[in-house]
């Protein structure tokens, strides 16, 4: 027996095992995902492995590497996120997001901080020897939210867009805040004594980590594009290029002590559309089925990772600083969002309602990034007490705070009241004048905020395109643009179908399709007034509001478990740009 | 490019824009914005020249001298259908072609930014000041009566002040999915017009409509 030989591929494998496996397992059972998120059932798992272990051996389990976590599981979460990131809204929230992610984020740095000094004053908790440097060192970490742990949650609440752009938008680029003032404060605890230039220096630094990583993240995008220009003859590679150049762009800003999730964001969105225009179809649907196998292993490995590292001997429970650490999370988080969001509504005409601000604070998850830092800080003899709160804030805010937003979603939802069912001819008109509404938006360009989109694009056009691209055709009418996409993608699909609209055999319009029209709906000649019967009624205002085309996207464009492309409003746009063609 | 569209717009424009359609001064500059960047054409070349020494003339004629070498992006300043059927999310939008047609004025092929401007109005979004401004004056271009009016209209293609069953038939058919047959469709205009029709002339007239739309509050 060769273990030793082959042990440490083997583990891996395993434990990869192990977590696919679990996944398996909950979603044989359907209701389970909808009452608990999976973040929770992935750490129960964990849990129970890491009690085995420790069973087996009696001694505390392996904890979970910084370096594995920071090097090869938290990568391919942030490369999945960036590069499905829908920009448009994104772009257009982006001063809110900024100022959640950095003014938000020192607010609860300093706030956690101060106050759990303050609370390290009081005697009767022995906890005298807990500097103010420490705390704020313990603040900076706890305080980020963290993008995995809202992903994961936010997947199975569905919020609407704007909301789902705005808490995941600020779990990524608060990363740069975060390291900065980590690093800071870890190198302030082992200089002997603080000047202010020090203080400024920090500030500096703050501006250098974040456009720094902008700008890696950029330059490999970029070069990540031009490469794909020459791979007409080896489209066997091309995939390996998108991953190759961001795992660099991460790795390089790491390197330099810049936000590697910065970096690789800003890498994926860059190279997105001229990679995507480049490579072949195969190679792109390679690329997106890659990117959420490995984000989707990823995050799983970590809840487990972060359940077995729970059990163990690396804690130091003392209850009073961790219920004031948990507590004042939920504080400072909540009045942060109250503070940020009155000055957001002031300079914007979308406000954002109290349910929307309810759903940021209690939204603010933390995650596997905070356990990890904890685990890097130097050693010193309070690390255990960190360590422990840090473990029971992750698993209060993923447990208690994931399990219970979308009840109190729902909760809050249901007070807007519902109207009596509208009639036929409301529904058709509403929704006629949404369309009309939303299609001079787009014409308007949403009443001219696309002023730096607009500039964005002629540059895009006039440089970019031509450097990047491999074929630059003149721009067409989008609608034979759009067009041509689709026919290259669904010409044979077509031709099998027969004449679009009359037998439809693509699946998903078979399955509404056809149970409604076998619904026995005895159309053909009938006369004006038995259109009264309520039945028939029923069935009219049901196959409306199955049917009717929905105004652009309501829901979240961003999915960690489906592809984009294969959702249901693609689909429709394909429909009605099959119909435009054919009427052009 | 801001300061340079606001050179090529004249104040005077923009003033008389502003009492026409109620746009704000800044509003208006922003849109003049999205208008000629919506003109872009293939490379941003230059049109033809005879506009474009209207153009200068005028310029030079009324306004001041200001600094010519933004002359050198003048566009022509209209915009024809292609340009608006560039936009990618109005290409997916199920009334596209009928919203473009309500910008281009009867029988014409073009569109210049008054025009532009002058539609745009009908929605222009309502500020929260105007909400308390005295009823007594002229009714605003953009109250909720006048986009209703502006929606009837893109229903009613013959422009009879009815909308017949054919027409709403077509609504319907652009409306909605594939996986509806033309006889369900043709029952659910039925019953749309039967609900609405009140002087019993199988066709929905402008009052009648208002009415079905009475529920839509949204942003109106």
């Amino acid at each position: 027996l060769d273990y030793q030989h082959v042990q440490v591929p083997f583990e891996i494998t395993l434990w990869i095992m192990l977590a696919s496996l679990a996944k398996i397992g909950f979603h044989l059972y359907n209701k389970l995902p909808s009452v608990v998120p999976e973040s929770c059932l992935l750490i129960f798992v964990g849990l129970i492995m890491g009690g085995i272990i420790y069973g087996l051996n009696d001694r505390s389990p392996p904890v979970m590497d910084s370096d594995i976590f920071f090097l090869y599981l938290l990568p391919p979460i942030v490369l999945d996120a960036g590069y499905f990131m829908p920009s448009r809204p994104f772009f257009e929230n982006i001063g809110t997001i900024l100022l959640y992610a950095v003014v938000g984020t020192i607010w609860n740095v300093f706030g956690i901080g101060f106050s759990l000094y303050g609370i390290c004053q009081v005697k009767a908790f022995r906890l005298q020897d807990v500097s103010l440097l420490h705390n704020l060192l313990f603040g900076s970490l706890i305080a980020a939210v963290d993008p995995v742990a809202v992903l994961a949650v936010f997947e199975e609440i569905h919020v609407n867009e704007k909301l789902h752009i705005l808490v995941f938008g600020e779990s990524l680029l608060n990363d740069a805040v975060t390291v900065v003032l980590y690093k800071l404060f870890r190198s302030f605890c082992e200089m002997p004594a603080i000047k202010s230039v020090d203080v400024f220096a920090g500030v500096g630094k703050f501006f250098v980590v974040g456009l720094g990583g902008v700008l890696v993240g950029l330059t490999f995008g970029l070069t990540a594009a031009f490469t794909t220009r020459f791979t007409k003859d080896i489209r066997v590679i091309e995939p390996l290029f998108v991953f190759l150049y961001s795992y660099l762009s991460y790795l390089t800003a790491e390197m330099f002590h810049l936000s590697g999730i910065v970096a690789i964001i800003a890498c994926a969105m860059g190279m997105k559309r001229y990679v995507e225009a480049n490579i072949s179809l195969k190679s792109h649907t390679t690329v997106k089925y890659f990117m959420k196998m490995w984000s989707s292993v990823s995050d799983t490995l970590i809840f487990i990772f972060l359940g077995v590292s729970t059990i163990g001997e690396n804690h130091e429970w003392n209850w009073p600083y961790i219920c004031f650490t948990v507590i004042f999370c939920l504080i400072w988080r909540a009045l942060g969002v109250l503070v940020l969001t009155f000055f957001v509504n002031r300079f914007h005409v979308n406000t954002i309602t109290s349910k929307d601000q309810f759903i940021i604070a209690y939204g603010g998850l933390r995650g596997a990034i905070c356990f990890s830092l904890v685990f890097l800080l130097p050693d010193f003899h309070r690390k255990k007490l960190f360590i422990a709160a840090t473990t029971v804030v992750i698993l209060f805010t993923v447990f208690i705070q994931g399990t219970t937003i979308r009840p109190l979603v729902d909760l809050l939802a249901v007070k807007r009241k519902r109207e009596s069912a509208p009639t036929v001819g409301e529904q058709i008109h509403i929704r006629f004048l949404d369309h009309l509404l939303a299609g001079i938006e787009d014409i308007s360009g949403h009443w001219g905020q696309y002023y730096w989109k607009d500039k964005l694009e002629y540059f895009n056009s006039k440089y970019l395109q031509k450097i990047l691209l491999r074929e630059y055709d003149q721009p067409k009418s989008s609608i034979v643009l759009l067009y041509e996409k689709l026919e290259r993608k669904h010409a044979i699909e077509l031709a099998e179908a027969g004449q679009l609209g009359h037998a439809p055999s693509h699946p998903s319009l078979l399955r509404s399709g056809f149970l409604c029209s076998n619904k026995k709906i005895v159309i053909t000649d009938k006369k004006l007034e038995d259109t009264l019967n309520p039945d028939v009624l029923e069935n009219i205002q049901e196959i409306l509001a199955r049917n009717l085309y929905r105004i652009r996207r309501t829901g979240p464009a961003y999915n960690r478990h489906t592809l984009p492309g294969e959702t249901e409003p693609v689909e429709h746009a394909k429909e009605i740009l099959i119909l435009r063609h054919k009427s052009l | 490019m801001g300061s340079r569209a606001s050179t090529l717009l004249r104040d005077e424009e923009i003033e008389e824009i502003k009492k026409e359609t109620g746009f704000s001064h800044s509003q208006i500059t922003r849109l003049y914005s999205r208008f000629t960047s919506l003109d872009k054409g293939e490379n941003g070349t230059l049109r033809s020249g005879g506009n474009q020494c209207a153009c200068l003339l005028l310029y030079l004629l009324i306004s001041k001298m200001r600094i010519l070498k933004h002359m050198t992006r003048i566009n022509m300043c209209l915009l024809h259908r292609e340009d608006f059927q560039r936009i990618p999310e109005l290409a997916i939008n199920p009334l596209g072609d009928r919203i473009i047609n309500a910008f281009f004025p009867e029988g014409e092929d073009q569109v210049n930014f008054r025009g532009f401007m002058r539609t745009l109005a009908h929605f222009r979004p309502i500020e929260d000041n105007e909400k308390s401004k005295d009823q007594n004056g002229p009714e605003p271009l953009n109250s909720r009566s006048n986009k209703l009016h502006f929606a009837f209209r893109l229903y009613d293609l013959d422009k009879d002040d009815k909308i017949s069953r054919d027409e709403l038939l077509q609504v319907l058919r652009m409306m909605v999915g594939v996986n509806i047959s033309d006889e369900q469709l043709g029952s659910i205009a039925d019953r749309t017009i039967q609900e609405a029709d009140q002087d019993g002339d199988s066709a929905i007239s402008f009052a009648e409509f208002v009415k079905s739309a009475a529920r839509f509050q949204k942003e109106m």
